[in-house]
C-alpha cells in the first residue's frame, strides 16, 4: 500500500512538472498581456518598466525556470491584475465551486441512482422509458439555455429562489460557506440543479446499464435460487457491482465540475473560480491562468487517486496489496 | 410414498417476438427420497429450463404454461413466488453450472452463506456463521474458518464449486437440482465432486436431478436417467438398463458419440444434423431427420411407450427391445 501511494505520488509529480511545461507554453502563446494591461496612452519608457516589473522581458525559458523555483516555495506568481498572489485569489474563490460541486454530484447521485435503478429492472415500463427520454433531454440540453431558463421560471415568473450571488455566507476553517445558511442555500439551489442535470442523466444512463448487464449474471440467479428476497438481491448483490463504473465517472465528472463550470457560475454570478478563470483569460493574467491550471491538475490526480482507492474498496479483485493465494 | 419430486406434463414456453419457443413441452419424471435422477441431452434440448422451472426461476419472457411440479404432494406451479422464495434455496436447493460466474465477486464466502442461512431461519449471525463454517468443512475446504472470509477469486474452480454446493446444503433440502456443476472442472476435480454428491444422497435422503450431457457422468452417479431431445423426454428409465440397451435412436446416437466407445484409428461416429430450432419444430418425432430409422410414419408424433417393465421411450421403432414385448 505505502508502495503503492509512494509510486503514485511519483507518477503524479511528473504529471504535475509536464503539465506546467505545456501551461507556461500555452498561456504564452495566447498573446502578450502588456497590450491589455498597459493604457494605451502610456510612453516608451513607461512601457518598458511596466514589462521588467512584470518580468516578461525574459526570454520564455528563464521565465519558466524564475516560476518553478517560486512554485516549489509555495508562490504560483502574483496576479498582474489584482497584483495579490495568484493562489490566494484562487483559493478565496475556491469553496464557492466546491461547495456548487458537491452539491451537484451528491444531487445526481441521490437522483440518478435510484431512477436508474429503477429503469434498470423495468426496462418496458411507460416510466422507464420517460426516464430515459428525460436523461436524453439533460444530456443535451445546453447549460446556459437551462440556466436561463431556470431563472425565468423561478426567479423572475415565481420569485421563489434567487437568481444571482452566494446570499449570507458563514466563516467555518477560515472560509466563507454558502450551504449553512438558509438564504445562501437558497442561493445554491438553482446553479446546482443546473450542474447536475447532466450528471443526473450520467448516473442515471450508467446505473440502468449496469443493472440490466447485472440481472443477467449467473451470481444474481444464484442469489434468487438462495431463496433471497429480491431487495437483498437488487440492494447487495446487483447494486455493490454497479457501483464501480459509477464511481469511476462521478469522480471524473466531480473534477470537471470544479475547474469547468464556467457557464453555469457566470450566468448565476456565483463567484467561484469558474468565473475568476474566464476572467483573467480575458485580460490575460497570466499567473492566475498558470496557477489555476496547477491546482486543477492536482486536484484530477488528487481524484484519480481517491477513485482507485475507492475501486479497491468495491472490488476485491483490484485490492492493491497482494494477498496470500 | 409419495415421490420427492414428480413432474408431469410440464411444458414451459418462451414468447419471444419470433414465435413461441417451446424449450420444455410435456416432461415427466419422478425422483425419490435419496435417489439421483440424471438428465441427459444436448445443448438447447430444454435441460436447464427444465431445472429452472422446478425452482421457479424462468424469466420473462418464459413462462410455465402447462403440467404440474409436485413436490412432495404440492405443486409448484400454483405457488405464489413469496412461497416459492420460502422453498428456495431451503428445501429445494440449486448448484450451477459454472463456479467462477455463480458466487458474487464482490462479496465475501460468509456474505454470501451466512445471508443464505438467514433468508429462512431467524438466526443470530454467530449462529449462521458456525452453519457455514460446518457446511464448508462437510464439502471438504481445509480450513474453513480462515476460508470464510475470503472472496470468491481467491478459490479455484473446484473450490468455488465446493462452496456453492456447501450454499446448497445449507439448509439441508429435499432437492438439489444440479445444473451440469462439474462441466467446468477438470476430471479429478469432478470426480471428487460426484463421490460428495452421491454419498450425500445416500446419507441424508436428498433427491437430486443431475443435469448433464456427459453421459459417463449420468453412468457412475445416477439410478434413473431421462434423455431429452427438443424438449421431451425421448427415453428412460433405469440408468443401466438405458445404457447397456437403449431403445431410442437418439439415445444410441449419444452413446455412439462418447469417444472411447470408438475403437482407436476409427473416425468418430456422431450423430448427423443439428437440433431443430424450437421455434419451427418438424411435425411427428422431432428426431425424424436426423434418425437412421426413420419411415414415413414417423410423422405422427410417436406416444410414451412401455417397451419393457420401467422403461420409456417415444419411438415407434426402437432398439434392443427384448423379444416378448411390445
Amino acid at each position: 500500500m505505502t508502495v503503492y501511494l509512494f509510486r503514485r505520488l511519483i507518477q503524479a509529480a511528473g504529471v504535475v512538472l509536464a503539465m506546467s511545461v505545456i501551461v507556461f507554453i500555452g498561456v504564452y502563446a495566447i498573446g502578450d498581456p502588456v497590450e491589455i494591461l498597459i493604457s494605451p496612452e502610456a510612453d516608451q519608457y513607461e512601457r518598458e518598466r511596466a514589462v521588467k516589473a512584470l518580468g516578461l522581458d525574459l526570454p520564455l525559458w528563464q521565465q519558466y525556470l524564475t516560476f518553478l523555483g517560486k512554485a516549489l516555495q509555495g508562490d504560483l506568481g502574483r496576479s498582474f491584475v489584482f497584483n495579490e498572489p495568484a493562489l490566494k485569489l484562487i483559493l478565496q474563490r475556491m469553496p464557492a465551486t466546491l461547495e456548487l460541486a458537491v452539491g451537484a454530484t451528491v444531487a445526481a447521485l441521490i437522483i440518478g441512482i435510484p431512477l436508474g435503478l429503477y429503469a434498470g429492472l423495468k426496462p418496458d415500463s411507460p416510466l422507464s422509458k420517460g426516464i430515459m427520454a428525460g436523461s436524453i433531454l439533460g444530456f443535451s440540453l445546453p447549460t446556459f439555455w437551462v440556466g436561463l431558463m431556470l431563472i425565468l421560471v423561478f426567479a423572475v415568473q415565481l420569485g421563489w429562489l434567487p437568481s444571482t450571488g452566494r446570499g449570507e455566507t458563514v466563516e467555518v476553517l477560515g472560509m466563507r460557506w454558502s450551504f449553512l445558511t438558509r438564504d445562501g442555500l437558497a442561493h445554491m439551489v438553482m446553479p446546482a440543479i443546473n450542474l447536475s442535470l447532466f450528471k443526473i442523466s450520467l448516473v442515471i444512463r450508467l446505473t440502468r446499464a449496469g443493472v440490466r448487464e447485472t440481472m443477467l449474471m449467473d451470481y444474481v440467479k444464484f442469489a434468487r435460487a438462495k431463496g433471497l428476497s429480491p431487495r437483498r438481491v437488487i440492494m447487495v448483490h446487483v447494486f455493490k457491482n454497479i457501483l464501480i463504473p459509477v464511481v469511476t465517472v462521478v469522480g471524473l465528472e466531480f473534477g470537471g465540475t470544479i475547474a469547468f463550470s464556467v457557464v453555469t457560475e457566470s450566468i448565476f454570478a456565483w463567484p467561484g473560480m469558474g468565473k475568476l478563470i474566464i476572467d483573467s483569460i480575458n485580460v490575460l493574467d497570466r499567473p492566475v491562468i498558470v496557477a489555476y491550471l496547477m491546482i486543477i491538475v492536482l486536484m484530477f490526480i488528487i481524484i484519480n487517486l481517491v477513485v482507485d482507492l475507492t475501486y479497491s474498496m468495491l472490488d476485491p479483485r483490484v485490492r492493491l496489496e497482494a494477498k496470500g493465494t | 410414498m409419495t415421490a420427492t419430486l414428480e413432474v408431469r406434463d410440464l411444458r414451459t414456453h418462451f414468447f419471444t417476438r419470433a414465435g413461441v419457443v417451446r424449450a420444455v413441452d410435456g416432461v415427466s419424471f419422478a425422483v425419490d427420497r435419496g435417489k439421483v435422477l440424471g438428465l441427459v441431452g444436448e445443448s438447447g434440448s430444454g435441460k436447464t429450463v427444465t431445472g429452472f422451472s422446478i425452482m421457479g426461476l424462468v424469466d420473462p419472457p418464459g413462462r410455465i404454461t402447462g403440467g404440474s411440479i409436485l413436490f412432495k404432494g404440492r405443486d409448484l406451479a400454483g405457488l405464489s413466488e413469496e412461497e416459492m422464495r420460502g422453498l428456495r434455496g431451503n428445501r429445494i436447493a440449486m448448484i450451477f453450472q459454472d463456479p467462477m460466474m455463480t458466487l458474487n465477486p464482490v462479496l465475501r464466502i460468509d456474505t454470501q452463506m451466512i445471508e443464505t442461512v438467514q433468508a429462512h431461519e431467524r438466526v443470530s449471525r454467530d449462529e449462521a456463521r458456525q452453519r457455514a463454517r460446518d457446511a464448508l468443512g462437510q464439502v471438504g475446504i481445509p480450513s474453513p474458518d480462515e476460508r470464510l472470509r475470503s472472496y470468491p477469486h481467491q478459490f479455484s474452480g473446484g473450490m468455488r464449486q465446493r462452496v456453492a454446493i456447501a450454499i446448497a446444503l445449507l439448509h439441508k433440502p429435499d432437492l438439489i437440482v444440479a445444473d451440469e456443476p462439474t462441466t467446468a472442472l477438470d476430471v479429478t476435480i469432478q470426480g471428487q465432486i460426484l463421490a460428495e454428491a452421491q454419498k450425500l444422497c445416500r446419507v441424508t435422503g436428498t433427491a437430486m436431478i443431475w443435469i448433464t450431457h456427459d453421459l459417463s457422468v449420468v453412468a457412475g452417479l445416477a439410478d434413473d436417467i431421462a434423455v431429452m431431445y427438443a424438449g421431451r423426454v425421448v427415453e428412460q428409465g433405469p440408468v443401466d438398463e438405458v445404457l447397456d440397451a437403449p431403445f431410442h435412436p437418439y439415445t444410441v446416437g449419444l452413446i455412439g458419440s462418447v469417444p472411447s466407445r470408438n475403437r482407436r484409428g476409427e473416425p468418430l461416429r456422431q450423430i448427423p444434423g443439428m437440433t431443430p430450432s424450437l421455434l419451427d419444430l418438424p411435425a411427428g418425432c422431432t428426431f425424424r431427420a436426423r434418425c437412421p430409422r426413420a419411415e414415413p410414419r414417423c410423422s405422427e408424433p410417436p406416444p410414451m411407450a412401455e417397451y419393457s417393465p420401467g422403461r420409456f421411450a417415444r419411438c415407434i421403432h426402437p432398439y434392443n427391445v427384448p423379444e416378448m414385448a411390445a
